[in-house]
């Protein structure tokens, strides 16, 4: 066992774990506007509306996200029209691809662990918000939204540790996150068990405080606190 | 549409081989990992504090470290490893392993960590009183468990066993960055030829997109068979 290699390589590491942090941070926001907003759209009774989003979480849920990452960052770029147009900014960066695909990725498992959710709402709570008089706005912003965050939020604890495993993907198209660290750091030294304790244990570590602050969430938010 | 042709001026018959070869990894590696949850099921049910331990530790790595990095290791780590236990046997030659075996057990680790975990779930939400039957009727723990317990548990844990499948599946990719030529590494070999990534790309997503289909179905009328009489 190198010792000296794993406090040497720690300061790399740790400083790695940042893009990690970034990545995930940037990609849960976004993922979750995504998710909410296609959520809605399978909740919608027009059949079209309802399919394509079903097509969506379909498609993005039952490839692998290597695939996704690589169709946006090698395939979009030869599309000529894309490169004329100001998306190639965003899109020449592999960096903004990654959140992209992340995006799209967590997007698509959200929106069904919140449309799950919704589903779950007993009618029974909606129609008492209408026979209060209560709007229909009001009762989505202020009834059913904080009972289906409640619902869904162990699933989605669940969901923010696969995309932060997922993170680790960014390292393929050339982003040196904590797996590209670790990766470069084993294949000039060879020295892959003690890298993989290091990472490992800072994933690790990663895990363990989402696992309990979704801990302390569902705490908060359940009835009988 | 030429260059996913079969034959030699196109990549389908390539194509069509790296989606064996995915199925195979796949199949393996999901084999690799019941082998694995047959041994940290009991493990983490065990009355025994030392070996609930060792089986929380393994799901518990295994389902915090992102796979990729679990590849690398056992890429990087897999035949220094072997030819540590060899020298200690006095073989001192290079060893070097197979992609598609390393691959294999990397993943079969990584699926065996979600497989223990359904497997721990099946058992746990199966009534007591089947136990205390089994025992009462003096049927040994071998029959009990194989001919009472597994059945009503495959029930349970299939639904959530097409789950991991689903993973074990997609995870698969990942070992393209081995260099086995699977349905990710093709892609990208044809992609870097014919400079056509998106089509390539997209074409493997088709793919997977069909193994997953492919697998809903069979292990939906499995399902429909395990629940007979419910």
């Amino acid at each position: 066992m190198d010792f000296d290699l794993m406090f040497t390589s720690l300061p790399k590491l740790l400083g790695a774990t940042l893009v990690t942090l970034k990545l995930l941070s940037a990609s849960l926001f976004f993922g979750l506007i995504v998710g909410l907003l296609f959520a809605i759209l399978r909740l919608k009774k027009n059949i079209f509306i309802n399919k394509f989003a079903y097509g969506y979480s379909y498609l993005f849920r039952g490839t692998p996200l290597l695939v996704q990452i690589f169709i946006i960052y090698f395939g979009l770029g030869q599309i000529e029209y894309l490169r004329s147009t100001f998306l190639w900014v965003i899109l020449k960066e592999p960096y903004w691809c990654a959140i992209i695909a992340f995006t799209l990725n967590t997007g698509a498992y959200t929106s069904e662990i919140l449309r799950s959710a919704f589903q779950t709402i007993k009618p029974g709570i909606v129609e008492a918000g209408k026979s209060l008089g209560i709007s229909n706005k009001i009762i989505f912003y202020k009834i059913q939204i904080p009972i289906a965050i409640r619902q869904s939020l162990p699933a989605y604890g669940n969901e923010i540790i696969l995309m932060m495993k997922g993170t680790s993907l960014a390292s393929t198209v050339t982003l040196m996150d904590l797996t590209g660290v670790a990766k470069y750091i084993i294949s000039t030294t060879f020295k892959p068990i003690e890298v993989f304790i290091v990472a490992g244990g800072i994933y690790l570590f990663m895990t363990f405080i989402i696992h309990n602050v979704i801990k302390f969430l569902e705490k908060k938010y359940s009835f009988n606190n | 549409m030429e260059l996913l042709a079969f034959g030699k001026s196109g990549w389908g018959d390539e194509l069509f081989y790296a989606t064996l070869m995915t199925i195979a990894v796949s199949v393996t590696a999901m084999l690799i990992g019941f082998f694995f949850a047959l041994i940290f099921t009991p493990s983490k049910l065990s009355k025994y504090k030392f070996f609930n331990l060792i089986g929380n530790f393994y799901t518990t790595v295994i389902r915090g470290v992102p796979e990729l990095l679990v590849i690398y290791l056992f890429f990087f780590g897999g035949s220094g490893a072997i030819m540590y236990v060899a020298s200690i046997f006095g073989y001192y030659e290079y060893i070097e392993i197979n992609a598609f075996i390393t691959g294999s057990i990397a993943i079969g680790i990584i699926s065996g960590a979600y497989s223990t975990e359904v497997f721990r779930g099946a058992i746990q939400s199966i009534d007591k009183g089947q136990f205390e039957a089994a025992k009462v009727l003096g049927i040994n723990k071998f029959t009990q468990f194989y001919k009472i317990i597994l059945p009503q548990m495959l029930r349970l844990a299939i639904p959530n066993l097409s789950n991991v499948w689903q993973i074990t599946l997609k995870d698969t990719s990942l070992i393209s960055v081995t260099g086995l030529v699977e349905i990710m590494r093709q892609s990208y070999i044809a992609a870097g030829s014919t400079r056509d990534p998106l089509l390539f790309y997209s074409f493997a997503a088709v793919l997977y997109l069909m193994l997953t289909y492919l697998s809903m179905k069979i292990i939906n009328r499995l399902e429909i068979k395990y629940s007979r009489g419910y």
